[in-house]
């Protein structure tokens, strides 16, 4: 399968340099109270480095500190160092986005429209800037001028270079009618011309809201953000607590002990400091943008943050068929004439009923006919009218004088023929059913009341594919195949490419049924769409990914527009909104994890002059009471510049049951945050001692 | 530790083990009103009852509802109680004509007894009247002891249910839980205690000839004891049944009129966890998931046998500073060993560490041996199992539904870590939950740590302690940890009739109690309207040895990571100190 397969056309460098000058000007500019307070862990951590500051001004100005002017000094400027490391981190994270965000601008260029009086190419024609369009004005556009806005093609075709959007290079097609009539603003037109009816307000189009999102403009916390933060607030509190009270029983000890002084304002504000769950508190919007901006290097455009979030839930995957799960579009392999038809006379009706029909399953159909018996495309004759495929009716064909031809689903089929006044012989279903077991399409095809015979459409499944069904089965999300095919071919098709499960014959009613009856279930469901009969499902589903190629109903309906318009993309997107939530979880458990080192370091440091027997609790041998505290302190910032790059890059996924997931986080996490601060702590320790700093 | 020491606490799990499945099950259906036999004895008792409270049993309540009717309930028994202390002399079966009890301790006994916390400032037998007793404080032995199962059986319900408000009747739950549940295991443990001699009877004063007359305050020979008697072993059964723990006697289970023989202490010890044990398998059978209600049973043995054992071990071990003058502490046939200072002498440091251990654990706090005088260590592992939150078995119905909220904890920070909203059996666990969550969790810990630092502050409050140094800074700790957590246990030392310490163990006991029932209440309200979530290999589960380890990680680290700073300044210098003596 092909998921990799799409390099994004942007860079992946994880740092670049041009982005990393720009944040250290941000990480200061961040410092602002009002913006810190949004992250309680790092407001606490910015209140107390102010605490610390003023005690080092008081301690100079009256020599009488809590402890060494130089110690406080030392502490409160390590204390701002951890406050701007995880600003650094967040703005690192949103610089990448700005990067791409004025690539995007550079698109969003001056225009000048030319707006039509009426919805037709011959009306009366005026310029107008770009930025005066509103909904249902009409623009036309020709080969070389830019799109003015997002719209939908009511007439004429081109080729649109979209590369400004997607990074894709080649050229796409755009018409009017279908599934391929939307365009978007700052596109730029190729060849031909376009008429265009206007469907965005100006600032609302596809490119400003893109803008926005990369940039974070308009970031909203996420739900389970939300909790965590409720996590991480309430835990701070805890340690708030912890700290605060220590004063007291330090009093009350120096008292009773009588030895000692009570601990000093600055050794708890660096405990606290210490304490509270800052690695996570200082990544954790870090994570976040990452998490989006991975979704921009995907080239999937999340319409929010939720969205993202939710795609790690997914347990149930909606997949279309075709250019999924079967390599591209079916091809007419045999004519199957029905009793007393000649194969010719079936084949020629067959691509009558398909010169309009542009479907690839179409064109085969009159390829087939060319190759098997001579027979030329012929163009149709004035007055003929092309009857389109419709969901509902699941026939399409060509009215010619009086003749009418059809061709579609056996059943669709057989409903005309009745209505026709004839009947569907037995040897053409039995021939239909015949195909379909074989896990082939069977397309009836019939001249008005007569049934002439059947046309075998074959799938070619994709290499691989089975395999990936299998792992997302490990990771716990079924896999449901959606096909307009009947239920034996269907089930064919399912066999051999591994999905748990498939819907037939599915009309948007029934994709929409489908979709609620999975969530009534309490299932997640995520699809993937292009159509504007896919609309109604897109909106139902919890996660929809429209395909960019797709119409403006569709992307309007789904909450991610895939610029590749990749439908196993899908896959993908899982993946990242799963890294997403298990970077998260396990930076919080790595910094809980860290406190029971700092325990050890600090508190025999702090009370071994009322108690020294305390310093038996110093397990790492530290050179001084205040190089211990000093290392901690300094610890505890540089963990959080040493995993900027595992906060931007997410942790490794790999697609194992949950218990198999959390076993090695924990191990890692867990166990590795546990023991590594011992080290840590001991190394800068030694380092400081080195140099003689403490 | 002695071999005969391993073998006693093997002993002691392997029982409640093998009592506490059964008796899981068979409290899970009289909750749900399958109850056979027993239910077809009580259910026209019960049926009466509901009759003439005008109750409707079919009544389905919102999370508000219930606990509007649980602080009601509890409200109405609070005044009850303080008026049946203060009316005590106008009041009939009084042979000792005590007086009214003092109103700061009135006030206190009513709060401990209705919160299950069963802290006594009073002096037990020497304050209140058999009257008293029976009908004020064994009455909410049971009454609070039942509201746990209910609230437990109402978050069990918010499990259980989708897309409802509907919690269950709180009227229900309790008349159940005590008719079905307390009254029958009471009614047999009592039986058991009178017939190994714990006295039981309607007052009267026994005389006993003191074997060596000690002198008075005027230095005249006492050669006699008046012990006052009463109804005994009927309220001793339900003050362990019901992790209550408030003493008939001021001595508590260390007196031999409560706790005469080795088997009244084995049972009395047994009967401290049994409720609580097998409510994890009556709440695993509710909720469908057997192999949960081990996962849970099992991180409480995980963390509670350890610390039995350091317990115990701690005691065995004796106390340096004797050995070092030439006195034997060693364990022999002729001796029990170990540090002896405040412990019965029939029962010895072994029998002592393990109640130490499961009446802390279980938030019981009765006592048979003075918990003042175990050694630092001995102290610090029971003060530790109250800091944690009463949720290593815990309360009746309360240790499990404090542990669940561990589980939610758990189970979002683990949920994360496998990239998937958390779910808990099969309901997601977002903002709200983890809100409650945390502010249950957060607020015992702060009454602990906030008012042993108030008590360090005020002059009056920290002189009641009786000791200097580290060790008196471990009696406040010990009172606030118990108070706060509804354990009930004192660690003696401690004058704690005072202004200060009533009123500031009143405000402990209502946090502690109320503070967590309510969030909890609320959550069962918010998860009661979910929808439920299919399992799937992506879903964590809930059993197994990884789930119990996380939980036993989570449980100890948030209690080690809290109070570490406290117990350092406390039990652990004074071990130092100890020990570098």
């Amino acid at each position: 399968m092909d998921v990799a397969a799409h390099p994004p056309a942007r860079s992946r460098t994880l740092l670049p340099r041009t982005v990393v000058g720009a944040a250290l000007l941000d990480a200061l500019r961040k410092l602002d109270p009002r913006t810190l307070v949004r992250n309680p862990v790092m407001f606490t951590v910015e209140v107390g480095s102010a605490f610390t500051t003023a005690l080092f001004l008081h301690a100079l100005v009256t020599g009488r500190g809590d402890a060494p002017a130089g110690f406080i000094l030392a502490v409160a400027a390590w204390l701002w160092f951890t406050v701007l490391f995880s600003n650094f981190a967040e703005a690192i994270a949103e610089g990448r986005g700005k990067a791409q965000a004025d690539t995007l601008r550079r698109a969003r260029r001056e225009v000048v429209a030319t707006r039509l009086a009426t919805p037709s190419r011959a009306s009366p024609r005026e310029d107008v800037p770009a930025a005066r369009l509103r909904p249902g004005d009409v623009v036309w556009v020709e080969a070389g001028q830019i799109v003015p806005g997002d719209g939908e093609v009511i007439e004429g075709i081109a080729s649109v270079d979209e590369s400004a959007i997607t990074g894709e290079s080649a050229p796409v097609i755009r018409e009017s009618g279908g599934d391929r009539s939307a365009v978007t603003g700052g596109t730029r037109l190729l060849s031909d011309w376009l008429v265009v009816r206007i469907t965005a307000e100006p600032g609302g189009s596809f490119l400003d809201r893109m803008i926005g999102l990369v940039e974070g403009a308009k970031r909203q916390k996420t739900p389970n953000e939300i909790a965590l933060d409720i996590l991480l607030a309430a835990l701070t509190l805890v340690f708030l607590l912890a700290t605060a009270t220590l004063l007291p029983f330090s009093v009350h000890a120096v008292r009773t002990a009588g030895a000692g002084a009570p601990v000093g304002l600055t050794v708890l504000v660096a405990l606290l400091v210490c304490l509270i769950p800052t690695t996570i508190g200082g990544l954790l919007s870090a994570i976040g943008i990452a998490g989006m901006d991975r979704m921009i290097r995907a080239n999937v455009i999340a319409t929010s943050g939720r969205a993202v979030e939710a795609a790690g839930d997914v347990d149930v995957l909606l997949l279309d068929k075709t250019g999924t799960i079967t390599l591209g579009n079916r091809q007419a392999t045999a004519f199957l004439p029905g009793d007393g038809v000649a194969e010719r006379a079936l084949a020629d009706a067959a691509q009558l009923a398909s010169l309009a029909d542009e479907t690839p399953e179409g064109r085969s159909i009159v390829v087939l006919a060319k190759e098997r018996h001579g027979l030329r495309g012929r163009t149709l004759e004035p007055g003929a009218l092309f009857v389109p495929f419709a969901a509902q009716t699941r026939m399409s064909g060509v009215d010619v004088g009086a003749r009418r031809v059809r061709k579609g689903a056996l059943d669709a089929v057989a409903r005309f023929v009745e209505a026709e006044g004839g009947r569907l012989p037995d040897t053409v279903r039995t021939i239909a059913e015949d195909v379909a077991r074989r896990g082939a399409t069977p397309l009836v095809v019939a001249d008005g009341s007569r049934a002439l015979g059947v046309i075998e459409l074959k799938d070619v499944v994709k290499g691989g594919i089975a395999e990936k069904f299998a792992e997302l089965r490990r990771m716990g999300i079924r896999t449901v195949m959606i096909t307009g095919d009947n239920a034996l071919t269907a089930a064919s098709i399912a066999a051999e490419a591994g999905v748990d499960d498939f819907l037939a014959e599915a009309t948007p009613e029934m994709k929409l049924a489908h979709i609620r009856g999975w969530q009534a279930k309490g299932h997640l469901v995520a699809m993937t769409g292009d159509g504007t009969n896919d609309a109604p499902a897109l909106a139902q589903a919890d996660v929809a990914v429209a395909m960019h190629t797709g119409t403006q109903a569709a992307k309007e309906a789904g909450n991610m527009v895939d610029l590749d318009s990749n439908p196993t993309k899908l896959i993908q997107i899982v993946e990242i909104g799963k890294q997403l939530l298990m970077t998260r979880g396990a930076l919080t458990t790595f910094s809980i994890a860290n406190d029971v080192a700092k325990y050890f370091a600090i508190i025999p440091a702090a009370f071994a002059t009322t108690y020294p027997p305390l310093r038996a609790l110093d397990v790492m041998r530290l050179h001084s009471p205040a190089s211990a505290i000093l290392s901690a302190v300094i610890f505890n910032a540089l963990v959080i510049v040493a995993l900027i790059p595992l906060a931007l890059r997410g942790i490794a996924y790999r697609p194992a049951p949950a218990s198999a997931i959390l076993a090695r986080h924990l191990l890692l996490y867990g166990l590795g945050g546990l023991v590594l601060p011992f080290a840590g702590i001991k190394l800068i320790d030694l380092a400081l001692a080195a140099l003689h700093l403490a | 530790m002695t071999g005969a020491a391993y073998a006693e606490i093997a002993v002691f799990f392997g029982t409640l083990t093998v009592l506490a499945v059964p008796l899981g099950g068979w409290i899970g259906r009289a909750m749900r009103g399958e109850a056979p036999l027993v239910g077809r004895l009580l259910g026209p008792v019960e049926r009466a009852v509901y009759r003439l409270a005008g109750v409707d049993p079919a009544e389905e309540m919102s999370w508000r509802r219930y606990a509007a009717a649980v602080l009601a309930f509890n409200g109405a028994g609070l005044l009850l109680l303080y008026a049946l202390q203060r009316l005590q002399p106008a009041l009939p079966l009084d042979p000792g004509r005590l007086a009214a009890v003092p109103r700061d301790v009135a006030v206190n006994t009513a709060v401990s007894f209705v919160t299950n916390t069963n802290w006594q400032s009073y002096g037990g037998e020497a304050t209140l009247s058999p009257l008293v007793q029976m009908a004020g404080l064994a009455v909410q032995n049971f009454l609070s002891a039942a509201t746990g199962i209910a609230v437990l059986a109402a978050l069990t319900r918010g499990l259980v249910r989708r897309s409802t408000q509907g919690l269950g009747s709180f009227w229900v739950d309790l008349t159940r839980s005590t008719l079905h549940v307390l009254l029958p295991l009471s009614l047999g443990l009592a039986l058991l205690l009178a017939g190994q001699g714990v006295v039981q009877s309607f007052g009267g004063v026994g005389r006993w000839p003191l074997r060596d007359p000690v002198p008075d305050a005027s230095g005249r020979p006492v050669v006699e004891q008046a012990i006052p008697m009463g109804p005994v072993a009927s309220q001793v059964a339900i003050k362990q049944l019901g992790t209550n723990g408030g003493g008939y006697y001021a001595a508590n289970s260390t007196h031999p009129f409560e706790n005469p023989t080795p088997l009244t202490n084995l049972a009395e010890a047994l009967a401290i966890l049994l409720v609580p044990a097998a409510l994890c398998f009556t709440f695993g059978g509710w909720v469908g998931d057997r192999r949960h209600a081990w996962t849970l049973y099992s991180a409480m043995l995980v963390i509670l046998v350890p610390l039995t054992m350091a317990t115990v071990a701690a005691e065995q071990a004796g106390n340096p500073a004797i050995t070092a003058v030439g006195v034997d502490e060693q364990p022999g046939p002729l001796q029990a060993g170990g540090n002896m200072e405040g412990k019965e002498a029939r029962l010895g440091p072994v029998d002592a560490g393990i109640w130490a251990a499961a009446t802390t654990a279980a938030s019981n706090g009765s006592v048979d041996a003075q918990h003042d005088s175990l050694t630092p260590l001995g102290g610090l592992w029971p003060m530790w199992l109250m800091q944690l939150g009463e949720v290593v078995f815990g309360g009746v119905g309360s240790g499990l539904y404090g542990m669940l909220l561990f589980v939610v904890v758990a189970v979002f920070v683990s949920g994360l870590m496998v990239g998937r909203t958390p779910e808990y059996l099969g309901k997601k666990i977002e903002a709200r939950e983890i809100k409650l969550a945390s502010v249950a969790i957060l607020l015992p810990s702060a009454v602990v740590l906030g008012g042993t630092a108030l008590a360090c502050l005020v002059p009056s409050a920290a002189a009641a302690a009786a000791n200097p140094g580290a060790h008196g800074f471990s009696e406040l700790l010990y009172a606030f940890s118990s108070a706060a957590n509804n354990n009930g246990s004192a660690f003696g030392g401690l004058t704690a009739d005072g202004p200060f310490w009533t009123r500031a163990t009143d405000v402990a006991m209502l946090v502690g109690r109320y503070g967590v029932l309510v969030p909890v209440l609320a959550m069962a309200g918010a998860l009661a309207q979910k929808r439920t979530v299919p399992p799937s290999a992506g879903t964590l589960p809930t059993h197994g040895p990884l789930f119990a380890g996380l939980l036993v990680g989570t449980v100890l680290l948030v209690g080690a990571l809290t109070f570490l700073p406290a117990l350092a300044l406390g039990p652990i210098v004074e071990h130092l100190q100890l020990h570098s003596w």
